[in-house]
């Protein structure tokens, strides 16, 4: 048995801590919410790239402002001469509304191009949110389930309130910096429950391995032995997917920024829930080998 | 499960040499080549055009209750069964009989032909009957409203790729998308304002006379005429319309000097219109375009050719839409456009090159990273690695997918993640070497025991994938479908491949030392 570090010492402090991170992320999902981008929220995405080096933002929030736009917002998109210009859109069946936009843009601002040009009408960018909650609450249910089936219940419910803490913290933390929400997003949302999933179920899969074996031994010491046994995979494989993950950050352009981003939190919100956070709800039950035993007869 | 017969050598040897041969079809522009293959780029990678049109149903099924509505009250005139009262309702038609005839009156609903014609057929009813509070409500059931949706989405997608093929675009895919949508691809296009436009106008021409009359009575309606800008009054009898149409095309009227749009009507149209114009000498005639008057010409002869000219201020870029709209012929409902997305090609390059050098230098310190940590192992799993991800590749282009942005985050996704599975092996077989003297013992043991965790943790990155792919929309389908085809090849490079050098290594070594880290 190798015992290097004692993790179950923790459990308590690190559960403290997360339920005070899930608590404030939480109050800044309801009460800030997340700053939805035009897949969900409908309207204008404009990506533009101007040749004068002389433009600031400021500049073209103010050539935008005076073409009537709702809801004007105006940001740097990675290079200096690149911006996205996001805008509500009241008039949306004009065949014609770019075309137009660019004819009154010409009298503010020149040397400009719109390099991507995206166009949500608030029936689709319904759907589509409703099709992305609907597809996060899918994927946890189906986790649960599948879970159920290859372990005890007791393992589903560690492995599900581990999920949930990834998810929520890992959204809390994009509400907190007004970080945009869209397609991709979901993307990784959906990944980083199957990553946490993973996590969760190579340690859970030690577990039970070591219940059989190890019948005088309390579950308290057993989820630890069992994490340090696993503890050098757990590393090692989420160095590897931050490896990548940082690759597409610093180098996959600023389309999949946010996406890499949550990716990254993901993975180590995964990492550690996997450890502090499903191991100490089969403390919590009692688990023992008469909980394998049970669902065997 | 370190042992392998020679056949199972060969077959994984062809198998892999196979889909890396595949995956080569993508870096070599051989057109001779008998598998030409090649992964599709999405139009966020090589840019374009991507508009959804949704077909605005109402229109049609009010005209097809109208249409009912006259049939029935013909129906039961003819059959001397009085009903009165008649009214348009939403999706429904009412009217009132006298008490005794009720029973009748839903008999012959239920059994004529004539009333009920989709019944035979179909066994079921475009209509449902029902009396409520002595009125007759005559209800679209949702099985008629499917039938004119479809019909009329299989004529709008067929106007649809009439007028986008003559634009002449780069191989643009149109396809149905629900039950009242369609989506328009159109790549390499960096600016769909002209489809936009075009797929804008229903395109309803009609020829008719303008009344002599100063009031708007039952037959007749006030629309505006774009050449002139006044309101003219125009009389509802269409004499041709944009059905009779065989041919259309801009022209320069050497004459007046200007561009028109010269037109030709087929057999019964010509013959309509010859007619018209024979007894409507002096009379003005309104060219209406989706209730628009275009121009409103005085006739000054007989048209007996079935061919003529439109005139209206054109630049010969507006002749030339017009015709094709003409050409193309008018939609059966207005479209909206209610999801547009465009990339242009400059950006569309730049993500190649992120998403490029992003997977490369992500790769790369995964493979250094293995290497430092597993020295000669490392080799052996960055060798099934880099198998993996032509054998992706491979995939991919067997199946023409597309690939996108997210698609190529989901591969170099796939990277980090595949190494877990070699890791957990890995790590299991350290453990059992430190128990068991027999080499080749402890590394069976350790593919053995790490079996299960590794079935499940891939298994759930799979469920997540699929419901992904299932939801998600647009380039966020290609994630799902390089993640989930990643973690096959993933799971198959580590079974075949890694465990087959391993295998090999081991057995040529079983007496000297073998150190995993």
């Amino acid at each position: 048995m190798n015992e290097k570090y004692f993790f179950n010492k923790f459990y308590n402090l690190s559960n403290i801590i997360s339920s005070i991170l899930f608590l404030i992320s939480i109050i800044f999902l309801v009460f800030k919410g997340l700053n939805y981008g035009v897949d969900f929220k409908g309207g204008t995405l404009i990506e533009l790239r101007t040749d004068n080096v002389n433009y600031q933002t400021e500049d073209i929030r103010k050539a935008f402002s005076k073409l009537n736009l709702n809801d004007l917002s105006v940001k740097k998109f990675g290079k200096d001469n690149d911006y996205v210009i996001k805008f509500e859109r009241s008039d949306l069946n004009k065949p014609d509304f770019i075309k137009n936009l660019k004819i009154n843009l010409d009298k503010h601002l020149q040397d400009y191009n719109f390099r991507r040009v995206e166009n949500v009408g608030p029936k689709v960018s319904a759907e589509l949110l409703q099709d992305g909650i609907t597809a996060i609450a899918i994927a946890l249910a189906a986790m649960l389930i599948y879970i159920w089936f290859r372990f005890e219940w007791q393992f589903s419910i560690g492995a599900i309130i581990a999920i949930f803490h990834d998810v929520i913290i890992t959204l809390g933390i994009f509400s907190a910096l007004s970080l945009e929400i869209n397609l991709s997003i979901v993307a990784a949302v959906l990944t980083i429950v199957g990553y946490s999933m993973n996590d969760t179920v190579v340690i859970f899969d030690r577990v039970r391995e070591n219940l059989k074996k190890y019948a005088d031994i309390k579950i308290f010491d057993l989820t630890n032995i069992s994490i340090n046994e696993t503890l050098s995979r757990t590393l090692i494989t989420s160095v590897t997917t931050l490896l990548a993950l940082l690759s597409i950050f610093f180098f996959g352009g600023e389309i999949l920024k946010g996406f890499s981003l949550a990716m990254i939190l993901g993975v180590i919100l995964g990492t550690y829930s996997s450890i502090f956070i499903a191991n100490p709800v089969l403390v919590y039950y009692k688990v023992s080998q008469k909980t394998l035993v049970k669902e065997e007869d | 499960m370190l042992y392998f017969s020679k056949l199972k050598i060969i077959s994984i040897v062809i198998f892999c040499s196979l889909l890396i041969f595949f995956s080569f079809s993508n870096f070599t522009n051989n057109e001779d080549f008998f598998f030409k293959k090649k992964v599709n780029l999405g139009l966020d990678l090589q840019g374009g055009s991507y508009l959804l049109l949704e077909v605005d149903k109402g229109p049609v099924i009010n005209q097809t209750l109208q249409t009912k509505l006259s049939q029935v009250r013909n129906y039961f005139k003819k059959k001397e069964i009085k009903t009165f009262d008649y009214k348009l309702g939403k999706e429904k038609i009412f009217f009132k009989s006298d008490k005794k005839n009720q029973e009748k009156i839903l008999d012959l609903f239920e059994n004529d032909m004539e009333l009920n014609p989709y019944f035979q057929v179909y066994k079921s009813n475009q209509y449902n009957v029902e009396i409520i509070n002595g009125i007759f409500e005559l209800t679209l059931t949702k099985y008629g409203v499917i039938e004119i949706e479809q019909s009329l989405l299989d004529q709008a997608i067929e106007i649809v790729r009439k007028r986008v093929d003559e634009v002449g675009t780069n191989e643009p895919s149109i396809t149905k998308s629900g039950s009242n949508r369609i989506s328009v691809e159109l790549p390499g296009l960096d600016n769909p304002d002209r489809i936009k436009s075009l797929l804008g106008k229903t395109a309803n021409l009609t020829f008719r006379f303008v009344t002599q009359s100063n009031d708007v009575s039952f037959g007749s309606e006030k629309l505006k005429d774009l050449d002139t800008g006044e309101e003219l009054i125009v009389s509802k009898r269409i004499i041709v319309s944009g059905d009779n149409l065989i041919d259309a095309k801009p022209q320069m009227d050497s004459v007046n000097n200007e561009t028109v749009v010269s037109f030709t009507l087929d057999r019964l149209g010509a013959r309509k219109f010859g007619r018209a114009t024979k007894n409507g000498i002096g009379k003005q005639l309104a060219i209406v375009l989706d209730n628009q008057i275009i121009s409103a010409p005085v006739i000054r002869d007989v048209i007996a050719g079935g061919s003529g000219q439109i005139s209206g201020g054109f630049t010969f870029q507006s002749a030339t839409d017009l015709a094709l709209l003409l050409r193309s012929g008018a939609l059966p409902a207005p479209l909206e456009i209610i999801e547009e997305r465009t990339v242009g090609p400059d950006l569309g390059e730049d993500s190649i090159k992120a998403g490029i050098l992003s997977l490369i230098i992500g790769f790369v310190l995964v493979i250094l990273y293995m290497i430092y940590k597993y020295k000669l192992f490392g080799l052996i799993s960055n060798f099934a690695l880099i198998i993996n991800l032509f054998m992706l590749l491979g995939f991919l282009t067997i199946f023409e997918a597309t690939l996108t942005l997210p698609g190529i985050a989901g591969i170099i996704l796939t990277v980090g993640m595949a190494v877990d599975a070699n890791v957990l092996i890995f790590e299991r077989i350290n453990e059992e070497l430190k128990k068991e003297k027999n080499k080749v013992i402890a590394f069976d043991n350790g593919y053995t025991l790490s079996r299960t965790a590794i079935l499940d943790a891939n298994i759930t990155t799979i469920i997540a994938a699929l419901i992904l792919f299932m939801f998600g929309s647009g380039p966020v389908k290609g994630f799902s479908v390089t993640l989930s085809i990643g973690i096959i090849t993933t799971l198959f490079s580590v079974y075949y491949i890694a465990r087959l050098l391993t295998s090999l290594y081991v057995i040529k070594n079983k007496n000297n030392e073998v150190k995993i880290r």
